[in-house]
């Protein structure tokens, strides 16, 4: 079929949701560069500020504002959306449940360039006089809803519009998510026969589609503050600004389980293939997740115990979000308990996989920190912050997208990836990692705030320089380091060993046809006979027993 | 332990660190128990020649019983973590304690305004003081400053105090502390507030009750 279809229709605007996941990952990762550049220049202002950043030049403080505002902006709706949700959500859902392709392939192409109009928008955005958003990834009015307060004119109305246009996209996608997990399901393929990473995208796409819609009235009202001179959130016009906080988080906090649950999906299965073991408790795990993305919706207040708030609304936030660890928590030992009397390979993927669950976990403790109010009163604001949640996010959007990358790069390019490279770009990455972020949390336990240009204007954090600049340096090798992921990805692009069609031996459905999948996916609609994990099972005389592979006794399809 | 925080010099400040103390040694205990059994499985159970996985599925009361143990624990640890976190909160961000005195502090980009109400002890009227970045306030007694913002979100930060209190335009947001010790301590601003947010630094004066006597006999306008 695709043969026929030419250049333009096959690889440009596609409706094959295979080529719809290698857009996303292309332009998730061209981001992730954007998002590397600006964390290399904010760093280096931190740890030598004022001085000339070698290959930029000087950082003035407005400029720096934008840098961080842009970091985050990138790093959470163009890199860990696309890579984590559209990437992997839109190649692995159809092959995972034996479908040919989504429910609406037109649609998904039209989410995708929904998606690039967004990132197109956002890069104009740099272009245009006084500049791209400075007002923090969070967009506090009154400083974002008014000009004069930042000198930043159509750079914040770009950037309103650049996260409509986004989210409007992944609404798209959403919809197609749920629909083909729900109708194109393969005979036999049961809800709970279905991989956690799907479960978990589908998970992430429910709460994405209930939290949005708060926000996206409010950037409606923020553009309207700025363009026609409304007032919702400008107290000289009766406005509130704390209404804008509101909306925000509530949206914000679930979109950081829309983050996180798809990479915790990789992190189950990938550990599952590696271990030769059925992850432990799967069931439970699901409802644990569902419970926890319910849960989310009740905590974001957490973000504003200091901002003003009535003082005693902040004990029941406090207690909701310390409660959020209990599900998670669940999720978390019982990866832990797969690993038990297992029998582990570590491929790079698995590394990954295993780097991303022991960061995580470390940012899942310090969350307990923040969300204990009386503590956040001290530490709201400061490092200690930017640390946690980096610990949190980085764990998934980068070591679970590379222990996703690592592991499916076969079933998407129809290559192998070379695995001492990959194990190489893992412990670079996890020790620098850890070089960055642990002592970031010192650096704000001494006080130091976010977003501040040059922490030398503070006798208090003078002494912090040293550190700062430790941090800095790791932070550039941090970077370095994944020229050795850039170099493997496409020297296996373009001279990696063919990939057989399951070189894991492993037990889902995008493992039982070609590498890569032809257009329509499978030569013939698989049955199903059994969930995901059957590894180590005692009814295979192997190690691992595909989900489509009949037993000879009377096991015949259900359905 | 190490010096991980600015010197406290406050009187709630210590039950901040408590606090954090609390959480940072059960959080320190989970941390060893998870990382160390990740590690340990991971070297204990590597793939062996001829050594198959075993096959559990943790479907079971049993087996999940090795799940829900520790999740019991973790909720009660979570809670009392609550308890002890809801008492501290009330003490600093609830009811104050009656002032001794009162100064209104205003976050405009990008200095703090810090007004003293005068011999006449009311704000609003002629003899107000108003001074820039600068607070003096004596040691050892209740103060409170009434926050607010002439343009955007500021934060009125005292680290050596552990206090904390966003400042939105519109609101006067009240917030109270008692410096134990005198020094000179910065009052930094920790919102983005624009292009000069790195920067936006006050200074806090504890000063003692003479020393603070004699300031306001030098600077506050004299009484009519």
């Amino acid at each position: 079929m695709s043969e026929e279809l030419g250049y333009w229709r096959s690889r440009v605007f596609s409706t094959d949701h295979k080529v719809i996941a290698k857009q996303y990952l292309s332009l998730g990762l061209f981001w992730a560069l954007m998002g590397g550049a600006t964390a290399y220049l904010i760093r280096w202002q931190i740890a030598h500020p004022d001085t000339e950043a070698p290959g930029w030049g000087f950082i003035a403080p407005d400029f720096y504002n934008m840098l961080v505002t842009m970091h985050g902006t990138i790093m959470v709706f163009f890199v860990a959306m696309p890579i984590l949700l559209a990437a992997f959500g839109n190649f692995l859902i159809p092959l995972m449940i034996g479908a040919k392709d989504m429910a609406f392939p037109r649609l998904n192409m039209l989410s995708f360039w929904v998606f690039f109009l967004a990132s197109v928008v956002l890069m104009a955005s740099f272009f245009v006089p006084g500049g791209a958003a400075a007002a923090g990834w969070t967009g506090y009015p009154p400083l974002s809803a008014k000009m004069e307060y930042t000198g930043v004119g159509w750079g914040m109305n770009l950037w309103l519009l650049a996260l409509a246009l986004e989210f409007a996209s992944f609404l798209l996608g959403g919809v197609n998510f749920l629909t083909t997990a729900m109708n194109m399901r393969a005979p036999g393929l049961t809800w709970f026969r279905l991989p956690v990473i799907v479960w978990m995208q589908l998970t992430a796409a429910v709460i994405f589609m209930l939290s949005v819609g708060p926000l996206i009235a409010g950037a409606v009202m923020l553009l309207m503050d700025r363009l026609i001179g409304t007032t919702f959130f400008l107290p000289e016009g009766g406005g509130e600004p704390l209404l804008w906080q509101h909306l925000f988080w509530f949206f914000g906090h679930p979109e950081v389980y829309v983050i996180l649950l798809p990479g915790l999906g990789i992190v189950v299965d990938v550990i599952s293939v590696f271990s030769r073991k059925p992850v432990f408790a799967y069931r439970p795990i699901i409802y644990s997740t569902i419970v926890a993305g319910f849960m989310s919706f009740i905590v974001w207040a957490h973000h504003q115990f200091i901002s003003g708030i009535d003082p005693r609304l902040a004990m029941p936030f406090s207690i909701t979000t310390i409660i959020i660890s209990v599900p998670f928590a669940f999720v978390i030992f019982s990866i832990i308990a797969t690993l038990w009397r297992a029998s582990i390979t570590f491929s790079a993927a698995m590394l990954f996989a295993l780097g991303s669950l022991g960061v995580f976990i470390f940012g899942g403790l310090t969350g307990i920190f923040n969300g204990s109010a009386p503590v956040d009163i001290y530490i709201h604001d400061t490092y200690f912050v930017v640390a946690h949640f980096h610990y949190t996010l980085f764990s998934v959007v980068f070591f679970g997208s590379f222990a996703g990358l690592y592991f499916w790069f076969p079933k998407m390019f129809g290559r192998m990836m070379n695995e001492a490279l990959g194990k190489i770009h893992f412990w670079l990455t996890f020790i620098f990692f850890n070089a960055v972020f642990i002592p970031m949390h010192l650096v704000g336990l001494r006080g130091m705030m976010r977003r501040i240009a040059n922490p030398m204007q503070y006798e208090f954090l003078k002494p912090l320089e040293p550190l700062n600049m430790f941090i800095t340096l790791s932070a550039i090798l941090l970077l370095v380091s994944q020229v050795v992921f850039v170099i493997n990805f496409f020297m296996s692009l373009a001279r990696g060993k063919a990939a057989e069609r399951n070189p894991w031996q492993a037990n889902t459905l995008e493992w039982t046809t070609d590498s890569p999948p032809p257009h329509g996916n499978f030569a013939a609609v698989p049955s199903v006979y059994r969930g995901p994990y059957e590894y180590s099972s005692p009814e295979s005389a192997e190690d691992w027993l595909p989900q489509d592979r009949p037993l000879t006794a009377s096991r015949t399809a259900v359905r | 332990m190490l010096n991980w925080f600015p010197e406290n010099v406050s009187t709630f400040g210590g039950e901040v660190d408590g606090i954090f103390w609390l959480i940072f040694y059960i959080t320190t205990v989970w941390f060893f128990i998870t990382e160390g059994l990740i590690v340990y499985f991971a070297f204990r159970y590597r793939r062996k020649p001829g050594e198959k996985a075993a096959y559990v599925l943790g479907n079971t009361t049993a087996e999940l019983a090795w799940i829900l143990v520790p999740l019991a624990i973790v909720v009660v640890l979570d809670l009392w973590i609550d308890i002890r976190g809801a008492a501290v909160w009330a003490n600093i961000k609830g009811e104050r304690p009656a002032a001794d005195i009162t100064v209104r502090a205003m976050g405009k980009q990008f200095n703090w305004e810090f007004t003293y109400p005068g011999p006449d002890g009311k704000f609003g009227t002629e003899d107000d003081l108003k001074i820039d970045n600068d607070l003096h306030v004596p040691v050892g007694k209740v103060v409170h400053v009434v926050l607010t913002s002439k343009d955007v979100i500021h934060s009125f930060f005292l680290p050596h105090a552990r206090l904390k209190q966003d400042v939105v335009p519109g609101r006067e947001i009240p917030a109270w502390f008692q410096i134990s010790k005198p020094g000179e301590y910065e009052i930094p601003c920790a919102e983005l507030c624009g292009f000069g947010h790195s920067g936006m630094n006050g200074k806090l004066y504890a000063l003692s009750t003479e020393d603070y006597e004699k300031w306001v006999k030098e600077k506050w306008p004299p009484e009519k």
